[in-house]
């Protein structure tokens, strides 16, 4: 591929995909249904017991 | 999975480990054999021991039957090692650190001219690799081990293949300090390791990636906690880094010399690709997943916000890629590339920013434990640290203050604020709480000393980062430093005169940080040789395990 279709490709469907990648990694982050997994999620790192009391 | 099927899968693990060490063995006799040059010789010869040793802790392994693949516990011993070699390789680092820190100070007092591996220039490198890879690299698979199995709930996949990671890696470490002294360098930052060590380190990496995806493909929990994230996008990254940038062919299969495959600036754009992702991606994910573990775990409090954690994952991944550049204002690279690369770099406030943001707000409701927790004292400081430093290296992006910054000992104040600051802090606090839980007491063998180490070294930090402030703007304000005539104000010497005292400091301080790590390794020791009987940890088993326990 030429140094300028590379570009040209680049600068407008590769912008375009990361932008649609960023956002939609961005709804996932902020989907207000995520939250019941976030919330669990949020709680792997403590010890069993304090997860349950969350429950 | 029953036990016969266990052990035939563990003898499979050992039979490709041996093929792999074996045609290792095969390649560095050769290597010995044939040697084009003395440097190569001996690299190839400590080699062939290291790989010896391999072999026979290999067969001992097989032997005793010690490593099966018991689903039912975690793999802690690795994870022991690794707590061991990120203390010495951290200690060996720092003192490295120290040493030339007091030859830039005092030149004629370590000036040996029989002795050129003792040379600043040898020296430098086998700093820079030491307490980034060697330390860092240690910190971060020992965690991520540890994390990876506790966050997943199930125990590491691949059997004796993390410790094939575990000494793979180390070999890496021998090879490469072996090899700055001995003059065996790429000459570029970073990256300086010659092809062959490069080929070892992508199959020790390969195998590291591995381990860790097999372990998340065994977990029991639905959702792949963020932590881990952080990590998989730091083994991901520097894969692809590490392989991209050390394209190069050598000049001959056995001596060390090899030309890389990109010239002129394509190959100062892919160094600086490579090396502004290595702060990015092996300095900062890689440590975020320590922050998005051990703080909540040590805090006793879930993160501040989950939601959070995923937008600075995503927005740091996306952006941190582009903003390599910014090591490469008013060169011969386009305006426009430089111009991406300070633009990302000043967007990456905002993840930064977030998630230092998202760290310290886990406190909220628990500020009172800083007081009387040093670990977490130091977690916290350390994240403190990351927000000055991402704060930071965007205003030396900006092309104005580069002009200034560029070429002088502000960038290597801004490197250790991040380095001894977020990295060594955060290491320090991960290592502070993994050895209690991996040899089961009840507490560190003593608080003081933790005490004592953390206004040490914080003391430390102070002294060199401000030392370096001071001495990079006087230079670089020395040296575009014009008299009325037209004509610079100042000799290049006069500079270096000028910064005598400023290296003075900066050695103190330095002197202090390496001090408290040597606190921290006294303390780590008796904390796991203490007499005291094991505490069981309740809970801390694969889901599998706690089954077996309940019937």
């Amino acid at each position: 591929m030429p140094y300028e279709a590379a570009t040209h490709f680049a600068q407008t469907w590769g912008l375009a995909l990361l932008t649609a990648l960023f956002l939609a990694a961005l709804f996932y982050a902020v989907w207000p249904a995520n939250g019941a997994t976030f919330n669990r999620a949020a709680h792997a790192p403590l010890d069993r017991e304090a997860d349950d009391d969350q429950a | 999975m029953g036990a016969a099927a266990r052990s035939s899968q563990n003898r499979f693990d050992a039979f490709f480990i041996a093929l792999i060490v074996f045609c290792a063995l095969c390649y560095t006799i050769w290597g010995a054999a044939r040697a084009t040059d003395a440097a190569f010789e001996i690299q190839m010869w400590t080699a062939i021991i290291a790989l010896l040793g391999g072999a026979f802790m290999l067969v001992g392994s097989v032997a005793s039957g010690s490593n099966e693949d018991v689903r039912t516990k975690y793999q802690n011993d690795v994870i022991k090692a690794g707590v061991v070699a990120s203390m010495f390789w951290g200690i060996a680092g720092f003192l490295v650190g120290v040493i030339i820190a007091f030859q830039l100070a005092f030149p004629n007092l370590f000036y040996f001219e029989q002795w050129g591996w003792t040379n600043f220039g040898r020296l430098r490198p086998l700093h820079t690799n030491a307490v980034i890879f060697a330390f860092g690299g240690n910190v971060l698979i020992t965690t991520s081990f540890y994390v990876v199995q506790r966050t997943c709930r199930a125990r590491l996949a691949g059997g004796l293949w993390p410790w094939f990671v575990f000494w793979g890696f180390q070999l890496v470490i021998v090879l490469a300090g072996t090899g700055y002294l001995l003059g065996v360098t790429q000459g570029k930052e970073y990256a300086e390791l010659p092809w062959y060590t490069d080929i070892w380190l992508t199959i020790v990496w390969v195998a590291y990636l591995l381990v860790f995806l097999g372990t998340i493909w065994r977990r029991q929990e639905k959702h792949i906690y963020v932590a881990n994230w952080f990590y998989l996008a730091f083994i991901v990254t520097v894969a692809m880094l590490h392989i991209i940038n050390n394209l190069a062919i050598p000049v001959s299969f056995t001596g060390w010399f090899s030309y890389s495959l990109f010239s002129g600036v394509q190959d100062a754009l892919t160094q600086w690709w490579y090396g502004h992702n290595a702060v990015g991606f092996f300095l900062t994910a890689g440590f975020l997943g320590i922050m998005y573990y051990f703080i909540p775990k040590q805090a006793d409090r879930p993160v501040y916000s989950y939601r959070l954690s995923i937008i600075h994952f995503w927005a740091l991944i996306f952006l941190y890629i582009w903003a390599g550049p910014h090591h490469l204002h008013y060169t011969a690279l386009p305006q426009w590339a430089q111009t991406l690369g300070a633009t990302f770099s000043i967007m990456l406030w905002m993840p930064s920013w977030g998630g230092m943001i998202n760290g310290l707000m886990t406190l909220s409701g628990a500020w009172d434990k800083l007081r009387t927790d040093p670990v977490l004292r130091m977690l916290v400081v350390s994240v403190a640290f990351y927000g000055m430093s991402t704060f930071e290296g965007p205003v030396m992006s900006i092309r104005a203050v580069n002009s200034l910054s560029h070429y002088t000992d502000w960038t290597i104040g801004h490197v250790h604020s991040g380095a001894l600051g977020w990295v060594g802090f955060v290491s320090f606090g991960a290592l502070y709480c993994l050895t209690p839980w991996l040899w089961r007491r009840k507490g560190l063998f003593s608080a003081a000393l933790v005490e004592w180490h953390f206004w040490l070294s914080t003391i430390g930090i102070v002294l060199y980062i401000t030392s370096m402030w001071v001495a990079g703007v006087m230079q670089g304000l020395m040296w575009r430093a014009y008299n009325q005539f037209g004509f610079l104000e100042y000799a290049f010497v006069e500079t270096v005169e000028a910064m005598h005292p400023y290296y003075i400091i900066r050695a103190l301080g330095g002197t202090l940080f390496l001090l408290g790590a040597l606190i921290m390794a006294y303390n780590l020791w008796r904390t796991a040789t203490s007499d005291e009987p094991a505490q069981q940890r309740v809970g801390d088993a694969p889901v599998s395990g706690v089954a077996v326990a309940a019937e």
